[in-house]
């Protein structure tokens, strides 16, 4: 049993359950994935898969060096691989050059997504913390502006962590405990419940929930 | 909703059960109602002022007139809710989003049949 799977997100629709309920789900293309390295705490001082998902991928597209690391594992066509660590986990099946398919998910398991949601570029704070602003008209001088970052000369600094405006998205982001609707082992397709980081096409790890 | 594998998905899971219709046309929908453990079915007639998206969040507005009272209901057409849809009469309009009725009443709020 691998502990996760590399994907791509495809897009969301909805699926009716049988008794009429409507489920937003997101349609993830998971693998087929192909384990690139195996990590043992004999060797690397930790235990763990190195997985890379399987597609088209154009040889100039990978680096030499890259190349060479898949070699061994008989990988062709990897160009986003991820690790996962195995403690605590029984997976001392998976070697080198095996397969993770989506047919080892199943419905009703638990599943965490990670991965890069959408970049906002730079972004004010009421639109990166959801500051009120103030009023646009009716003589109003505060409209999109931060206001008040703190006192004055007590503590003549402004203290780490103040909200401000700054980059927004494009970061790691992990959602927790999503519920798998259907799998579709064909087409190596997952529906997870709810939304998932990252545009259509971004790609995703999905691993089984951690709680 | 270009893509193959969304396009799949959607056709799997999509009702083929319902009758093509358009806009103009007068429908029957009858829905499932629970009452108590039983279940019944309830007709709604009237004519289809407009259809919403398409997938699986496809949606259609009805519009009939009770004891002199405009009553609108939109039916998510996937749904299992819809038990079934027949189609009445068809009507003959130039337009897909007929929100121009709900002003009109009586004989100028007619249709005449699509032929």
């Amino acid at each position: 049993m691998s502990p996760g799977i590399l994907g791509k997100k495809i897009g969301m629709t909805q699926v009716f359950r049988p008794d009429g309920q409507v489920v937003p789900v997101t349609v993830l293309k998971a693998g087929p994935c192909v384990v690139v390295q195996r990590k043992t705490p004999a060797t690397d001082g930790y235990d763990a898969v190195q997985l890379g998902l399987m597609e088209y991928v154009k040889k100039s597209k990978i680096s030499k060096p890259q190349a060479g690391h898949m070699k061994k594992s008989g990988a062709e066509g990897v160009k986003f691989q991820r690790e996962f660590r195995l403690e605590g986990i029984a997976n001392g099946d998976l070697k080198a050059g095996d397969r993770v398919l989506a047919e080892e998910f199943k419905p009703l398991e638990m599943v965490d997504v990670i991965g890069i949601s959408k970049g906002k570029g730079f972004a004010g704070v009421v639109k990166r913390h959801h500051f009120r602003g103030g009023d646009a008209t009716h003589g109003s001088m505060f409209h999109r502006a931060p206001g008040s970052i703190g006192a004055s000369s007590f503590p003549s600094r402004v203290f780490p962590g103040t909200r401000m405006g700054g980059q927004m998205g494009m970061a790691r982001v992990t959602v927790r405990n999503l519920e798998i609707v259907e799998v579709d082992a064909e087409d190596n397709v997952i529906l997870v419940k709810g939304a998932v980081p990252g545009p259509n096409g971004g790609y995703v790890v999905v691993r089984r929930a951690k709680r | 909703m270009h893509n193959a594998v969304l396009t799949k998905i959607l056709n799997k899971n999509k009702r083929a059960d319902h009758p093509v219709f358009r806009p103009g046309d007068t429908i029957r929908v009858h829905v499932k109602i629970k009452e108590g453990d039983k279940e019944r079915l309830q007709a709604f007639e009237g004519t289809v002022l407009a259809k919403h998206n398409t997938g699986m969040g496809e949606t259609v507005t009805v519009r009939k007139m009770s004891f002199g009272h405009g009553v609108e209901r939109i039916f998510p057409m996937q749904a299992p809710v819809v038990d079934h849809i027949d189609v009445v009469r068809t009507g003959q309009v130039r337009r897909a989003k007929l929100y121009y009725l709900r002003a009109l009443r009586g004989k100028a709020a007619r249709l005449r049949e699509r032929v």
